[in-house]
């Protein structure tokens, strides 16, 4: 479902104004697959490249080295087709428009992805339903709290049923209702609609409780990609995952 | 005054503000530590403290360098164009409005170079946005007066305009067209205590305009009102001396001549020194004292409302 | 493409119907500040009855044609400038991750129907030009041609300006040396201008298309500048260029977008 080859961005980053810039790899070399209906926790500290996959994953980036591939397609070159087969939320910001209320926000998604209004009435109302939006559908975006807004920002990811549904740390700043709700809605995702899900988190709790297998990134390159014993079974016994991902982070350092 | 502030600001550019006393704007600044300010603000002279909020104006401004440099590069485009529309008109007539083609040219070049100073298009002033968050009543609290407060800072920003985004169109325009200067020192003097004049005017005016946001559900229209009165009778378009009639005397005596339309006849010569000058006064102390009691009222308000 | 465009404006045009009073307002307001524009060419004309050797009337149809175009630019793509705050705020990002067009995206956010006020006094001037000058109807062909050409043309500056904001996110409002600098230089006959000024404006960056070479035709005049005929006819050709050229630098801004914070 996802396929990175060797892939890698670098910017050319400027000192004020002088006009020749250092070259940074954001991203160096990164191969790894995702298969179909597998659920990845994409771990690694601040300013890893955690982001940067991401976004070369939905075609914002252009990758400048390597070959890149979701669902078959080059996001790049192929961004809009790719749109219709891939859901994006980011915690840090919202994919909804600031002003409008939900309801307008999932209309002009509707609009956007072209869904029948039929099938996209059967799915919002499941969407209400499970994610219980059903309090706040006709407040405009900027007055919801984070955790109603980052359900809204789910749902409206999901309005078009997409395969890949790549977060971006979700839970971000949610408390702990909150999370455990978006839990165990990305659990039941997954499990019964078959969803590929990405998930990119610095919280350890989301990874142990959802994802099977864990990839860590750390200065732009793949630092470990297994699943989550094997992970575990890096470290000493009686770890916590917290141990092990502090030290991996500090090790690779 | 222009210069002086352009001075310090160009001595301590570089070096970490030492502003640090100064209440702050920050909201986060609780009730306990305004009230801290207030005693150390009183002991100290009140001159000093709003000279100091000109070059803190200017210092702010200074960091948007590449902003400023694109508004001078589209200032400069625009009074090429108007220079053009200018020279065409006075070949058409000669002499019109006793001017000369390079008195006209320097005529368009000079109000270019006022459009940021007088902040010809929008208010240019933060305190729409803090009334509608609210945080005016921190604004008001402090032992300052906010109409003085805002203006000193307001000059401030508008000397690093005036620099920054007039100067350079200035200079294009003589290199092209050729344009005029004062004739001595005493016609640059006037020119200098015009064009002050003409931003206390200025900002006395957008400062009125500011605070009918808290009156006003939808501030748009006085903007928008606002923007078309000052275009068309500062000056900034045609020189007033061609409006027609009653239009061209109306125009004359409104206070957005005192903008532009006044420094530049002063900057070429063509109106009588004292006279300008009075105008010009007359106008900017009316309005600063029309803002003041907008200030009481404004404060009435937000101790009604509980800010 | 059409069909997502008008589904997206007509949306946000509901959501500031929500609003009618301050709608109606924002409409009406916006006619007189477009009419600031017409005033001045008033005046002008109160104190010369020929500028450059071209009448009130023959200004005032220079300023209709170039204006309606602009216009109806202003309002449908004009929005296209605000990409640097997009690029600022992420939400360019957010446009990035849809399966419409980022182009289509942008010049729909927050569409502002308020804007028809201006292309509705744009075209009351046309309107009055037009019977003013009694014009014979032969050449009047002419006007739909070179306002659709310049509605393309203005649309192309638009995007040209969006895609050197990828660059200039610092300094946008240099790009409205060329957007609103183009709308104004055109209101005028080019007659006024220097004659290096209009040579730029011929061969470099097509403006002169946009009103003043088929006007010359409408009008039935020659070029003070001694431009050959076939000029007059050339405005389609030019404008194409320009949008094929627009739209290539759009699309290499968007390959070197670099997308910034987390």
């Amino acid at each position: 479902m996802i396929e990175l080859d060797r892939a890698g961005r670098s910017f050319k980053v400027r000192r004020s104004l002088k006009l020749k810039g250092n070259l940074v790899h954001a991203v160096c070399d990164l191969s790894f697959t995702v298969a179909p209906g597998e659920f990845v926790g994409y771990l690694g500290p601040n300013g890893a490249g955690k982001s940067t996959t991401i976004k070369m994953l939905c075609g914002i980036l252009t990758p400048t080295s390597g070959r890149v591939r979701v669902a078959g397609l080059d996001p790049s070159r192929k961004r809009t087709t790719l749109a219709r087969r891939i859901g994006v939320v980011f915690g840090q910001r919202t994919t909804l428009w600031w002003d409008l209320p939900l309801r307008d926000s999932f209309e002009l998604i509707r609009l956007l992805y072209k869904v029948d209004r039929k099938v996209f009435k059967t799915r919002l109302d499941e969407l209400i339903e499970t994610l219980d939006l059903g309090a706040f559908t006709r407040t405009p975006v900027r007055q919801l709290s984070l955790g109603q807004r980052m359900r809204g920002d789910l749902a409206a990811a999901l309005l078009h049923a997409p395969d890949v549904l790549v977060l971006d740390e979700p839970t971000i700043g949610l408390d702990v209702v909150s999370k455990s709700s978006i839990r165990a809605f990305l659990r039941r995702l997954n499990a019964e609609q078959g969803t590929t899900v990405l998930l990119t988190t610095h919280d350890l709790g989301d990874i142990e409780r959802l994802c099977r297998r864990v990839m860590l990134i750390d200065h732009g390159r793949l630092a470990f990609d297994g699943t989550l014993d094997e992970l575990m079974a890096t470290a000493p016994e009686q770890s916590t995952i917290e141990d092990v991902v502090t030290r991996l982070y500090t090790g690779s350092r | 005054m222009a210069a002086r502030a352009s001075f310090i600001a160009l001595r301590i550019a570089g070096r970490k503000a030492d502003n640090s006393w100064l209440p702050s704007a920050d909201p986060r600044a609780g009730p306990g530590t305004v009230r801290h300010r207030a005693i150390t603000l009183r002991r100290c002279k009140t001159i000093p403290l709003y000279a100091r909020l000109v070059r803190y104006g200017f210092r702010k401004h200074a960091t948007y360098v590449w902003a400023a440099v694109a508004g001078a590069f589209t200032n400069s485009v625009f009074g090429i164009l108007r220079a053009y529309i200018l020279i065409a008109l006075w070949q058409a007539r000669p002499g019109l409005a006793g001017y000369d083609v390079t008195q006209a040219v320097t005529f368009c070049f000079i109000t270019q170079a006022l459009i940021g100073p007088m902040q010809l298009f929008g208010t240019g002033l933060a305190i729409p946005e803090r009334i509608r968050s609210g945080d005016i009543a921190l604004d008001l609290v402090r032992p300052a007066s906010l109409l003085l407060w805002s203006l000193s800072e307001d000059l401030g920003r508008a000397c690093y305009l005036f620099l920054v985004r007039g100067i350079p169109p200035m200079l294009l325009g003589a290199a092209l067209f050729g344009v005029t200067h004062p004739a001595g020192p005493g016609q640059w003097l006037a020119f200098l205590v015009s064009f002050l004049a003409g931003m206390v005017a200025s900002f006395g005016w957008r400062y009125l305009v500011s605070l009918s946001v808290c009156w006003l559900i939808d501030e748009r229209g006085v903007g928008a009102f606002s923007l078309v009165l000052t275009i068309l009778f500062s000056g900034m378009l045609l020189p007033l001396s061609l409006f027609p009639g009653l239009l061209g005397e109306l125009a004359r005596a409104l206070p957005w001549a005192a903008m532009v339309q006044a420094p530049t006849d002063l900057y070429l010569g063509k109106a009588p020194v004292l006279e300008t000058l009075a105008f010009q006064g007359c106008w900017a102390a009316a309005l600063l004292a029309a803002g003041a009691l907008g200030t009481r009222a404004i404060r009435h308000k937000v101790v009604i409302q509980g800010g | 493409m059409v069909r997502s465009y008008f589904l997206l404006a007509w949306t946000w045009t509901r959501a500031a119907m929500a609003y009618p009073a301050s709608f109606a307002l924002t409409t009406v307001l916006g006619l007189f500040v477009a009419g600031t524009d017409v005033a001045v060419i008033l005046i002008i004309f109160a104190n010369t009855t020929s500028l450059a050797g071209f009448s009130r009337e023959e200004t005032l149809f220079l300023y209709g044609t170039a204006n309606l175009a602009f216009c109806l630019c202003d309002l449908f793509v004009s929005n296209v400038d605000r990409i640097s705050q997009h690029i600022k705020a992420g939400t360019f990002d957010t446009m990035l991750i849809r399966p419409v067009s980022a182009w289509i995206q942008l010049a729909t956010d927050r569409f502002l129907p308020t804007r028809a006020g201006r292309v509705l006094q744009a075209a009351i001037v046309l309107g009055y030009a037009i019977s003013a000058l009694d014009l014979g109807s032969g050449r009047l062909w002419m006007v739909p041609v070179m306002i659709a050409t310049g509605v393309v043309i203005f649309g192309a500056l638009w995007t040209l300006a969006g895609a050197l904001q990828f660059v200039l996110t610092d300094a946008p409002e240099v790009t409205n040396a060329f957007t609103y600098g183009s709308g104004q230089l055109t209101q005028y006959p080019l007659a006024i201008y220097g004659r290096d000024l209009v040579r730029g404006v011929t061969y470099a960056l097509p403006l002169a298309f946009i009103n003043w070479q088929p006007a010359l035709y409408v009008l039935d005049r020659d070029d003070p500048f001694g431009t050959p005929g076939f000029m007059r006819f050339l405005g389609p050709v030019a404008a194409l260029v320009l949008a094929l050229l627009a739209g290539s630098a759009w699309r290499l801004g968007i390959r070197h977008y670099r997308s910034t914070g987390s």
